[in-house]
């Protein structure tokens, strides 16, 4: 792929990091004001606030577009200092496909354990 | 007779290929006078000490861009640096680093501007018999001037490459000096090569690897900030890539003013370069 496309993908991702710790800034350290968050009594990182929030299809989604926007911003960094060590061709390869493979799975993980985590609370009773 | 000043020390490096396994540093102890330059000291360097002492230098005025070397740590022209600004009796002087050597302070600059011509550094048009033959002046304000003004005022000396740390460290970059000047010629109204540019732009010898580290930019003796200009680059592909803005074409020929011309001011010369060698 282009560095062109690969460079706007590493900006909208900075951006949704951006939305998104701000979310979680304001969910960690705003509770008192914003309780919507944490409905449970107690602090944000409370089981009760924290198996609350893991059972809203709401932060699953978050959790899983989080996920992939970090991996992909930071990953693609970690590529560019690569990269400026100067590898060779089969090297350059390497790195951009084990960087793939690398993200690939990482993100099928966090995604599976983000989105199965809604229904085994559930299934624990919240 | 200019009245003598103090004795300096011109710490350069030398290096002939060939002869020499490595570059080495060399002590030559001359006479420095008011109004003393860098590369009046090299003169007097090689009349009273060095002969074969090799180094680049033409218009001796800041303007040519040939004698861009590494003096005290920092890439300057010799041409535009007094001895007094240095504030110190020891002038080190090496060639431009992130180049070659190919011989003392002279560095091998074909690479630089080979990935200059690769950036296709001139106005692109589909008009080419209006540009082989032109019937008057592309159409441009003075706004649309002062988007590339600055950009245009770059004198090639490699002075910016030299404090790249992206360049030091990634030969595929392409460098502050050649990115500076696809900027120049993506941002003139009158150029409609921002398509063919974006081949080369879009890939990895652009300005993806700018760290904006704005070294280019401070060492420049001409006061242009290519870093600037690759930040803008960047920003023009990125808006291209996402459709968000249409390119203009490149301007029209400007209308031959009409009205008479004012008695006290004389006619323009006749038409040069080819146009009149028919």
């Amino acid at each position: 792929m282009r560095d062109r496309t690969l460079w706007t993908w590493h900006l909208f991702a900075g951006v949704v990091i951006l939305v998104f710790l701000g979310l979680h800034m304001t969910i960690m350290h705003l509770d008192g004001t914003v309780r919507v968050f944490n409905p449970a009594p107690g602090e944000p990182i409370g089981w009760d606030n924290v198996a609350a929030r893991m059972q809203s299809w709401f932060f699953a989604v978050t959790y899983v577009v989080l996920l992939g926007a970090a991996l992909y911003h930071g990953l693609y960094g970690f590529r560019n200092i690569l990269l400026e060590l100067n590898p060779g061709a089969g090297l350059r390869r390497l790195v951009n496909v084990g960087l793939s493979l690398a993200g690939l799975a990482l993100f099928v993980f966090g995604a599976w354990v983000a989105l199965a985590a809604p229904g085994a609370f559930a299934r624990m009773g919240g | 007779m200019a009245d003598t000043l103090k004795q300096v020390v011109f710490r350069l490096r030398r290096f002939e290929p060939g002869k020499d396994a490595a570059p080495h540093w060399e002590d030559y102890r001359i006479e420095a006078t008011p109004g003393m330059t860098v590369l009046d000291g090299l003169w007097k360097v090689k009349e009273q000490h060095a002969p074969t002492l090799a180094w680049r230098s033409s218009c001796r005025m800041g303007i040519c861009g040939s004698c861009g070397m590494l003096i005290n740590g920092r890439p300057r022209l010799a041409c535009n640096t007094q001895l007094t600004e240095l504030g110190t009796d020891v002038i080190a002087v090496g060639p431009l680093p992130n180049f070659g050597i190919i011989k003392d302070l002279v560095p091998d600059l074909v690479p630089m501007f080979e990935t200059h011509r690769d950036l296709m550094p001139y106005l692109i048009r589909e008009d080419v018999k209006e540009q082989d033959d032109p019937t008057g002046e592309y159409w441009q304000s003075p706004h649309e001037l002062e988007q590339y003004l600055q950009f245009s005022y770059c004198i090639k000396c490699g002075c910016c490459m030299a404090a790249c740390p992206t360049v030091a460290t990634d030969p595929a970059y392409a460098g502050p000096m050649p990115l500076g000047q696809a900027h120049r010629y993506n941002s003139d109204t009158r150029d409609g090569g921002f398509a063919e540019r974006r081949k080369v732009l879009e890939g990895g010898r652009g300005p993806w690897r700018c760290h904006f580290a704005g070294e280019c930019s401070q060492v420049c003796p001409k006061g242009v900030d290519p870093a600037k200009a690759i930040q803008l680059m960047k920003r023009d592909l990125v808006v291209d890539l996402l459709r968000l803005h249409r390119r203009r074409p490149a301007a029209a020929v400007a209308p031959t003013p009409c009205g008479k011309r004012k008695d006290n001011i004389p006619a323009a010369p006749a038409r040069t370069a080819g146009a009149t060698a028919k």
